[in-house]
C-alpha cells in the first residue's frame, strides 16, 4: 500500500476537477525524441491513463498559492487542514516539496510512535489530546473512496512517568494539570506501582504517574502514509525535490519607536530536481517551513537571523539536529503485556514492541555527551554505558538481555526550550513555522497542522491558542517551560 | 469503521466507479424512465451540493459513520431524570441488546425493537449485567456503559464497532466487573487486550474468534499471565494460526499443551 501511496503518477487527487493544474515544464523533453516513444508506447498500452513518460507530475507547478517545505507528518498535517478548512472547495493550491521519497531520515519514520498528555504545559497536553482524538478516528478524518481503511495500531498501554523525591512535588502539580486539561492520569505511590508492576524495582521512586487513557504508541507510518493518501484525494500536488533557494523582496519601515526593520517577502521557491543540477522556480504566496530537524537550514535560505546579534532581525531558528539512539532488545524473562511506556526519572525509557518479549527504548545523551549529527550510525556503546545500566536497576530481568537492533534518528531540537515553534516569522512575513518539536512533534503533528492553517487561513489560533510557541519567543527570551522532555 | 463493510457503497460502487462520468452518467443510474421531473431536481440538487461524483461517494461514506454516531448518543434526559442505571438500561435496549437489574429478570426487547420501560421505576436499583451482543455500541457509547458502577458482567460478542481503543477505556469499571465477553469482535487486537490488566477483580474472560489478533495462542498465554485469577477463554496454543470459523461455545476444559 504505501509503495502505491508512494507513486506520484497514480494520484488521482490531481485529476480532481477546479483545480486549473498549470503543469511545470517537461525537462524529460531532452532531444524532442521523447513525444515519438511516448506514442509508441501509447499505441502498446491498452488505453491506460497512467503513461510513465508522460507523467510530469513529479514536477512542480509554476505557482503554487502555499508551498510547504517537508513532506513528515508535520507538513502533510499542514497540508491536509489547509485543504480541509479552505473556503470554497479548490480554493488554494497547495504544494508539499519533499526531497526524499522513502523518507530514510525523515524523523517520522525513525520515531517510536509515542502519544502522552503527561507534559506540563496545558497548550501541549491540548495538542495531544487532539490529536489523541484525530488518530482514534482516524478513518473518518482520513478516509479515501474505495481505500482500505487505516489500521493506526495503536497501543493503549499508557505511559508510566517515574519522579525521584527531588522531582516528585513537580510531578504532582504537572498531574494536576493535566488533569484539569482532561487527561486521565493517576499518581501512585511505590507501594501502589510494586502491586501492580511487581517487575519494578521502586528503589529511588518516591511518585509514579500513569496514564490510564489515550495514551500508548502508534504505528507512525500508518499516519503519515494515511495523510498522503488523503491530501493526495483532495488535490494536493507532491513534488519530488529539493528547496533550494527563496527570492524575496525586502522593504524597510520604521516601527512606532523609530527602530528600522526590513521586512521581506517570499516570492519564489527554487525546487532542485532529484539527480539533476536544473531547479524549477515555483511562485508562491506562501511557504510553511515543516523541514524538521533541517529546518532551520530553510530559514536561513530565507534570511532568519542574518543581521546584528540581539536584534529581531539576527535571531535564528534555533532548531538543530540531533541524534538520538533507539535499541531494540530481547528479554524472555521480561515485564509482560501490561507494560506500559516507561520512563525512568533519569531519562531513560523503554517500552514493549509486540508479543515476543521483545522492548524498545533509548535515553536523551546530556548535552557534553551529544553525538555529532553527520551520520545516523549507531553508537552501541551508548546503550552499554547509558541506556542499559539505569533499566537494569530499574527492572531486574533487564539484567540479561540481548540487543536485537538498533537506529538512529535525527530530534527536530529546539535548542532554545524544547518545543514547537508554530506560526509566522515576524520579519519574513510570508514564512509559517511547524517546526522544533524535539521528540514529542509525531504526537503533535494531527493538531499542529490544524493550528497553522488557522493561522494561514484566519490570521488567528481558532481551536488551540498556540500563541507561547510564536517565533517571537526566541527575541524576547521568553521560554515554553515544559518539564516532561524526552 | 470499516469502509469495506458499508452497505451502500457495495450498492453504489457498480454505477459510480466507471471514473468520474460528472451528474450526467447519473441521469441514467438514479433516475429511471419515467420521472423525467423529478429527475432533473434531483440532478439539481446534486450538482448544487457535490463538486463531482467522487465527493457524493464521500458523503454518502461519511453519513454512513454519522449514523453510527447517532446510535450512540447518550439519553441525557433519562440520565438526569431516572439514574446512570435506567439511562444505560434504555441506551442498550434501544440497541437491541439485553440487562439484567439485580435480582431481577433479565429484560430484552421484542422482535420489533420494543420494551417495556416498567424498569425506569426501579430507580436506585442497578443493573448488573449487559449483553449487548452484536450491537452498533462504539466508543462513544461505552459512555452510557461506564456509568453502570456495580455491572459485573458484559457481553460486547460480535460488536462491529468495538475496538482496542474502547477497551482501552473500560477501566472505570474495574472495581465491580468479574466477566467479560470479547468474541468474536472483529476489531479487537492484541494490543487492546493489553489494556484489561486494569479488571482485576476479573474472573472470566473470553477472547475467542478474534481476527484480528495476530498470534491467538501466544495472546491468550500472555492474557493469562497478565490477569492470573482470571480464567481466559480463547484459542489454545496449538491454533496459533488463525483457522477457519469456530463455533460460538467452546469447550473450556481443554488443556493448554505449554
Ligand atoms: C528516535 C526518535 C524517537 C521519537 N519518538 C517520538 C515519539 O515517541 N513521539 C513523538 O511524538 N515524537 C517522537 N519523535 C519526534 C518526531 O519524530 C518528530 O518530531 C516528527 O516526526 C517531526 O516531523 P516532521 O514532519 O517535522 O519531520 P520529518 O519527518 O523529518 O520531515 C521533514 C521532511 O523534510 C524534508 N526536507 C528537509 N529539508 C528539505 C528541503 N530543503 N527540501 C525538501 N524537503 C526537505 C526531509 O526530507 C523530511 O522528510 C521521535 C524522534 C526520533 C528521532
Amino acid at each position: 500500500m504505501l509503495r502505491r501511496a508512494l507513486q506520484p503518477g497514480l494520484s488521482r487527487g490531481v485529476l480532481g476537477r477546479g483545480l486549473g493544474t498549470h503543469r511545470g515544464r517537461s525537462t524529460l523533453d531532452q532531444n524532442g525524441k521523447v513525444p515519438e516513444i511516448k506514442k509508441k508506447v501509447q499505441s502498446v498500452l491498452p488505453g491506460g491513463a497512467w503513461n510513465p513518460l508522460h507523467d510530469t507530475s513529479y514536477l512542480p507547478p509554476e505557482h503554487s498559492d502555499v508551498v510547504i517545505v517537508g513532506g513528515g507528518v508535520i507538513g502533510l498535517s499542514v497540508a491536509y487542514w489547509l485543504k480541509r478548512l479552505e473556503k470554497p472547495r479548490g480554493a488554494i493550491r497547495v504544494l508539499v516539496v519533499e526531497r526524499d521519497h522513502t523518507y530514510s531520515q525523515a524523523s517520522t519514520a525513525l520515531s517510536v510512535g509515542g502519544i502522552r498528555q503527561q507534559f506540563s504545559v496545558p497548550e501541549n497536553i491540548q495538542l495531544s489530546l487532539f490529536s489523541v482524538e484525530f488518530l482514534r478516528n482516524i478513518n473518518e478524518y482520513l478516509a479515501v473512496v474505495d481505500d482500505p481503511p487505516l489500521d493506526i495500531q495503536f497501543n493503549p498501554s499508557g505511559y508510566l512517568l517515574l519522579a525521584s523525591e527531588k522531582g516528585a512535588a513537580v510531578m504532582e502539580s504537572n498531574v494536576k494539570v493535566q488533569r484539569q486539561e482532561g487527561a486521565k492520569v493517576c499518581l501512585m505511590s511505590p507501594e501502589q506501582l510494586r502491586n501492580k508492576f511487581p517487575w519494578i524495582n521502586t528503589e529511588g521512586v518516591a511518585l509514579a504517574s500513569y496514564g490510564m487513557e489515550h495514551e500508548g504508541w502508534f504505528d507512525p507510518w500508518c499516519l503519515l502514509q494515511g495523510l498522503r493518501r488523503k491530501v493526495q484525494s483532495m488535490g494536493v500536488l507532491f513534488c519530488h525535490g529539493e528547496v533550494t533557494r527563496f527570492v524575496s523582496s525586502s522593504s524597510h519601515t520604521k516601527t512606532t519607536s523609530g527602530e528600522e526593520v526590513t521586512l521581506r517577502r517570499i516570492h519564489e521557491v527554487h525546487v532542485k530536481m532529484d539527480r539533476s543540477l536544473e531547479y524549477q522556480p515555483v511562485e508562491c504566496a506562501l511557504v510553511i517551513n515543516a523541514a524538521g530537524a533541517w529546518s532551520g537550514q530553510i530559514a536561513e535560505l530565507a534570511g532568519v537571523g542574518k543581521g546584528p546579534p540581539g536584534t529581531l532581525q539576527g535571531t535564528k531558528l534555533p532548531v538543530e539536529l540531533r541524534k538520538r539512539y533507539v535499541y531494540l532488545w530481547h528479554c524472555p524473562q521480561g515485564p509482560g503485556l501490561e507494560t506500559p511506556f516507561v520512563m525512568d526519572a533519569g531519562g531513560a525509557y523503554f517500552r514493549r514492541e509486540g508479543l515476543g518479549n521483545n522492548y524498545l527504548g533509548g535515553c536523551s545523551p546530556t548535552e557534553e555527551e551529544e553525538p555529532d549529527p553527520g551520520n545516523l550510525e549507531v553508537d552501541h556503546d551508548f546503550f552499554q554505558d547509558k541506556v542499559w545500566p539505569p533499566l537494569a536497576q530499574r527492572v531486574p530481568a533487564f539484567e540479561t538481555l540481548k540487543v536485537r537492533s538498533a537506529w538512529a534518528g535525527y530530534y527536530d531540537y529546539n535548542t532554545f526550550d524544547q518545543n514547537g515553534v508554530v506560526g509566522p516569522h515576524p520579519l519574513v512575513v510570508n514564512m509559517y513555522f511547524a517546526t522544533g518539536f524535539s521528540g514529542h512533534g509525531l504526537q503533535q503533528a494531527p493538531a499542529v497542522g490544524r493550528a497553522v492553517a488557522e493561522m494561514v487561513l484566519d490570521g488567528h489560533f481558532q481551536t488551540i491558542n498556540l500563541s507561547p510557541f510564536l517565533f517571537n519567543r526566541f527575541y524576547l527570551g521568553e521560554k515554553v517551560q515544559e518539564h516532561n522532555i524526552i | 469503521m470499516d469502509l469495506r463493510k458499508t452497505k451502500p457503497l457495495h450498492l453504489v460502487t457498480p454505477v459510480w466507479n466507471r471514473g468520474t462520468r460528472g451528474i450526467r452518467g447519473l441521469s441514467r443510474a438514479v433516475a429511471p424512465e419515467g420521472s423525467q421531473k423529478k429527475g432533473r431536481s434531483l440532478l439539481q440538487f446534486l450538482a448544487d451540493r457535490f463538486y463531482d461524483v467522487q465527493a457524493l461517494r464521500e458523503y454518502l461514506l461519511r453519513k454512513q459513520v454519522l449514523k453510527v454516531h447517532q446510535k450512540n448518543r447518550p439519553f441525557t434526559y433519562i440520565k438526569e431524570r431516572f439514574g446512570p442505571h435506567a439511562a444505560g438500561a434504555y441506551f442498550i435496549l434501544k440497541q437491541g441488546g439485553a440487562v439484567k437489574f439485580q435480582g431481577k429478570e433479565w429484560i430484552r426487547s421484542d422482535a420489533r425493537g420494543h420494551f417495556s420501560l416498567d424498569f425506569l421505576k426501579f430507580q436506585a436499583v442497578p443493573v448488573e449485567a449487559v449483553d449487548a451482543s452484536g450491537c452498533a455500541i462504539n466508543y462513544q457509547g461505552l459512555d452510557s456503559l461506564l456509568a453502570l458502577k456495580e455491572l459485573q458482567s458484559l457481553w460486547l460478542q460480535r460488536c462491529p464497532h468495538v475496538d482496542d481503543w474502547c477497551l482501552g477505556r473500560l477501566h472505570p469499571l474495574a472495581n465491580s466487573l468479574q466477566e467479560l465477553s470479547l468474541a468474536g469482535c472483529p476489531r479487537i487486537s492484541e494490543r487492546g487486550l493489553a489494556s484489561l490488566h486494569h479488571l482485576q477483580n476479573l474472573r472470566r474472560l473470553d477472547i475467542s474468534d478474534l481476527p484480528a489478533v495476530s498470534n491467538p495462542g501466544l495472546t491468550r498465554i500472555l492474557v493469562e499471565e497478565m490477569l492470573p485469577s482470571c480464567q481466559v477463554l480463547g484459542a489454545d496454543w496449538a491454533q496459533g494460526l488463525p483457522s477457519g470459523p469456530e463455533e460460538q461455545s467452546r469447550d473450556t476444559a481443554s488443556p493448554i499443551p505449554a
